[in-house]
């Protein structure tokens, strides 16, 4: 019989080995899918995992990954504090909805003016925004002890809502034919999230993002709010005994969480997605939440989770243009994908032994 | 060298590269909005690129990727495509629109052509169908098959192209029956069964025996299948498994003459930069079978009225018609012009109820 | 504006189709969370059964097999998710939201060569008695099986909850597990038995729409019905009664904000399609976290 034993200390050598074990199962379940797929699994692994990093184009994917990426770690990061203190935030998807909504808000309110104070401007809208968001069920759970995760999953529906209403209603553009959507900001100078240098793919969300991931490693090794952050994960009650503060603590760590990503949306809007519209949000709220497991909620570990999961979704555009292949197998692999890093973390944590069950 | 230089640079090589491939084959690229299995708006458009591979065989190579969201997405996968060597790529989604647009100035050897939308450039191309001249053939059937005199009609969001169809549809079936009454809900979706169910049940017990669609799903067909008594037509794809009842008739996206004509004129290098809006008679609008459920009278003057329409003998927007304030919008004889009808946000005379804004 | 055009019995039997899928997906995902297991992947497990139930449906023609065989493809899906968070101890919220992605593409992939079919059909049941009772019984007694087979599974599992010997222990197990542990209880198995029959309802609610409601195959047909069987089972505060009451109240929303819009009245219809979500976070509030199973979303390892 296997029995599971639990370590002391996590295990460093397994921490950093599993990921490359999911990795190279991913690919071997991947490469069987790909084959009864009729479509040759080497070349297809090959293209989804390697060829937006060394093909012909790579110069193209390269600044396209730190674009796809940069959103899921900005919101990965934020959501890493909470989830490490025992505060489960899974609203981020709303947070960046609203975020978005408050800072094209504030763009496009100042539409035609030009000046260099409405992207700074438009920046604080979309954190507030996000925070405020965010509040809501922190401020529940500290006065009413109600469920956050629930609460702020109910709020990304309503955020939704919200969404399609500014789209059709008051952010509606002027001169868009009566179609949905507002302005495009991407092309009003003034608010817009341009990249900082031509084809460099660093837009102010990406300089944003591996700000988050310096702030972060720093603050949770160095500083004393990181340590009350990882007390409070593994012991709430040895946490009160030294003072920390529970109330202020899920305060703190949904208005992180709940800033970046108000943040990451803003950024998406004035930027790569350059408008409001009523599908403006494509998920990366609830992705991002699998980032920051993947990424163990280190700030390190985020980053290289947000570019994994950038990597195929580009590679499974390439995989899908190039080879044919439908997009619901690359859904499936990275269903697969993230099934296979959840799992295999078990060895992080645990020793497996085989044998009867013995006396602890 | 800067970084904009070495861009510019490895596009202008690609873009010989290209040219050298062109001679051989034609590779032509497809996105969608949705996944091509959702039987509706990007199934009918992958119809149309299947039917280009059957139509040019090996002189053509057609490429494609689904589920594509507008915004940064779009623009990666059409930059991509390019890179990769395509001709003429169709981005299917009027969310496309501005992505299309940047890709399609970094790219000025690729044709483009984007669906629904109004900006366009030296390589780049817009198209789209009068669905409105379909809607004006089932406004003529509704009025006469309708016995509760109530039609329902399932929108989707208030835009010009859905409010086009529910005022062309309005004016035939008023046309022939001038008791007529239309319900309208708006759904604000544009595909999801449960809803649109839903939508259909409410508009069939509020007394509407027709049901018209401006949605994807069959669930509007299945409701009224239900109900019994009830009639519809498909929308967007033929939806025949309803056939002969509920189902009726229906309007189909054909894209696929469209999709030959401007890969054909890539290869022959005729390609300009056009605003095309075909309707029933280029065959970009075709109206399904109508079914034997229809009585032989009401169906011939159905059809005759869809072969005036095809022929250009017939404008379903023909004067005299009045806005839904009472104001004079066209005059005696006079046809409605492009403009109006592509930016159109009003009802006309007779119908009831708000546009939601 | 003519208000008198909305019959409330049409209105509440239309409830009673509309609310079905939602219904069945959410008894299932209350029995799962009743164990103290938080799975987020109702969506994926829906659509799955969707596509499984119609491809069974399709190829035998009945459609009572293909309802049989959505049960079967949601548990086997659900099956997964039991092994990676119990056997394996993996986070629940992340293994569910993977679980979702890893259903919708499965779907999808199962599904191509069935698009554009007809799935075969499931007649209402004329019930004898209660379907001659006048007005009443036209509409609220000659539904398909399926809608009182929700109602059923409804009740099945609130006597299961209240009075059972395993029901207790599965309360025991979502309230605490360690103390159910140090009780004797197989907290494992009992949880991932749990999951399994979630995922066999989710997967019924699925095939629903696949098989009554649409009934055809497209990708991504349940759009989102899996989500809000997951706010109704937190409207509910856990309790089966209060489901019936929720997956009402959800699905009369949208049917009247329709039916109000079809008599002409203009309504904000966001505001309208949001007020089901507020009302779910005011009952959180009122009901309190109390109310939540205590091992809700937390790992079990048997230390000892």
């Amino acid at each position: 019989m296997m029995i599971l034993e639990k370590r002391q200390q996590p295990s460093p050598i397994w921490s950093l080995a599993t990921p490359v074990l999911a990795v190279i199962l991913t690919m071997i379940c991947g490469g069987l899918l790909f084959a009864t797929l009729g479509k040759n699994p080497f070349e297809t692994i090959r293209t989804i995992f390697l060829d937006p990093l060394f093909s012909e184009f790579a110069w193209y994917y390269r600044p396209q990954l730190l674009i796809k990426g940069a959103p899921l770690v900005l919101i990965a990061i934020g959501l890493s504090f909470g989830f490490r203190a025992g505060i489960w935030n899974i609203g981020a998807e709303g947070q960046y909805i609203v975020g978005a909504i408050c800072g094209a808000a504030v763009g496009l309110a100042f539409y035609p003016a030009n000046s260099a104070l409405i992207f700074p401007l438009m920046v604080m809208a979309g954190a507030l925004g996000g925070l405020l968001w965010a509040m809501i069920p922190g401020i529940l759970r500290v006065k009413f002890g109600t469920n956050e995760i629930l609460v702020s999953l109910m709020l990304v529906y309503v955020a939704e809502q919200l969404l399609a209403s500014m789209a059709l209603g008051a952010l509606r553009n002027p001169e868009g034919m009566g179609f949905p959507g507002s302005r495009n900001l991407s092309q009003y100078p003034s608010a817009a999230n341009l990249e900082l240098i031509a084809g460099s793919g660093m837009h102010w969300g990406v300089v944003a993002a591996f700000v988050a991931v310096i702030f972060a490693y720093i603050t949770l090794s160095r500083h004393v709010f990181g340590f009350q952050v990882r007390l409070s994960g593994q012991s709430p009650r040895a946490a009160r005994f030294a003072g920390v503060n529970p109330g202020l603590l899920v305060l703190i760590c949904m208005g992180i969480s709940g800033a970046l990503a108000g943040l990451a949306g803003l950024f998406e809007v004035a930027g790569p997605a350059g408008q409001i519209s009523i599908d403006f949000n494509v998920g990366y709220g609830f992705t991002a939440i699998i980032v920051a497991f993947l990424g163990r909620l280190h700030p390190v570990g985020i980053l290289l989770a947000g570019g994994l999961m950038a990597l195929t979704y580009i590679g499974g555009e390439i995989a899908q243009s190039n080879l044919g292949l439908p997009g619901a197998a690359i859904q499936l692999l990275q269903g697969m994908l993230l099934f296979f890093l959840l799992a295999v973390d078990v060895l992080t944590h645990y020793r497996v032994r085989f044998g009867k069950v013995g006396v602890a | 060298m800067t970084m904009k230089s070495v861009l510019a640079g490895a596009t202008l090589a690609l873009g010989l590269s290209t040219g050298a491939f062109a001679q051989d084959t034609t590779k032509v690229g497809f996105i969608y909005v949705g996944p091509v299995g959702d039987g509706g708006w990007s199934y009918e458009h992958n119809q149309g690129r299947l039917a280009l591979e059957e139509h040019f065989g090996d002189a053509v190579e057609t490429v494609f990727v689904e589920s594509v969201p507008e915004g940064a997405d779009a623009e990666r996968v059409l930059t991509q495509m390019a890179l990769q060597g395509a001709d003429l790529i169709f981005t299917t989604s009027f969310g496309y629109m501005d992505p299309t647009l940047n890709v399609a100035a970094k790219f000025p050897d690729v044709k483009f052509e984007h669906a629904t939308g109004f900006k366009r450039a030296d390589n780049l191309s817009t198209y789209s169908a009068r669905f409105y001249e379909g809607r004006a053939v089932q406004g003529h059937i509704a009025g006469q098959m309708t016995e509760s005199n109530i039609v329902g009609y399932i929108g989707s969001f208030p835009i010009p192209e859905v409010i086009r169809g529910i005022n062309s549809a309005y004016i035939h079936a008023k046309a022939v029956n001038p008791d007529v009454e239309f319900k309208v809900v708006w759904a604000y979706t544009w595909f999801d069964p449960a809803k649109e169910a839903e939508a259909a049940t409410v508009l069939i017990e509020q007394g509407a025996d027709v049901i018209l669609q401006h949605t994807d799903s069959t669930a509007p067909q299945a409701a009224a299948q239900a109900a019994g008594n009830v009639i519809t037509f498909g929308q967007a794809s033929d939806m025949a498994a309803f056939a002969p009842l509920p189902r009726v008739s229906s309007i189909i996206d054909n894209w696929s003459p469209y999709y030959i004509a401007r890969t054909q004129a890539v290869i022959d290098g005729t390609w300009t930069s056009t605003d095309t809006w075909d309707g029933i008679g280029p065959g970009m609008v075709k109206i399904g079978e109508i079914s034997d459920a229809v009585p032989a009278d009401v169906k011939a003057s159905a059809e005759a009225l869809r072969d005036a329409i095809a022929s250009g003998e017939y404008h379903p927007f023909t004067g005299p018609l009045n806005k839904q304030d009472g104001s004079v919008w066209l005059a005696d004889g006079e046809t409605a012009d492009d403009g109006t009808l592509a930016g159109m946000n009003f009802y006309v005379e007779g119908l009831s109820g708000v546009i939601p804004q | 504006m003519d208000l008198s055009s909305i019959n409330p019995v049409l209105l509440f039997a239309s409830l009673m189709v509309a609310a079905t899928p939602i219904l069945l997906a959410a008894i299932g995902e209350l029995a799962v969370e009743r164990a103290g297991v938080l799975n987020l992947g109702v969506e994926g497990m829906m659509i799955t059964g969707a596509v499984c139930g119609f491809i069974v449906a399709v190829n035998t023609g009945s459609p009572w097999l293909g309802f049989v065989g959505a049960a079967v493809g949601g548990a086997m899906l659900a099956l997964l998710f039991g092994l990676l968070t119990q056997v394996l101890l993996s986070n629940q919220v992340a293994t569910g939201l993977a679980l979702t992605l890893f259903g919708l593409g499965l779907s999808a992939l199962m599904g191509q060569g069935y698009i554009g079919i007809k799935a075969p059909g499931f007649p209402d049941w004329h019930i004898p008695l209660l379907g001659d009772i006048p007005v009443i019984g036209p509409i609220v007694f000659q539904h398909d099986p399926m809608v009182y087979m929700g109602l059923a599974l409804v009740g099945a599992v609130w006597a299961f909850l209240k009075y059972s010997r395993t029901g207790l222990i599965l309360r025991a197990v979502g309230e605490n597990h360690e103390a159910a542990h140090a009780l004797g209880y197989h907290v494992i198995r009992v949880r991932v038995l749990a999951i399994m029959f979630g995922g066999a309802c989710a997967g019924l609610g699925g095939a629903y729409l696949s098989l009554v409601r649409v009934p055809q195959w497209t990708e991504g047909m349940t759009a989102g019905a899996g989500w809000i069987a997951l706010a109704i089972v937190v409207f509910a505060s856990w309790k089966p009664a209060r489901l019936l009451l929720g997956a009402y109240l959800f699905g009369g929303v949208t049917v009247l904000q329709l039916n109000l819009q079809a008599a002409g009245l203009a309504i904000p219809v966001e505001y309208l399609s949001m007020s089901p979500y507020l009302a779910t976070i005011a009952v959180l509030v009122i009901m309190r976290a109390g109310r939540a199973p205590g091992s809700l979303g937390q790992s079990f390892h048997a230390s000892r």
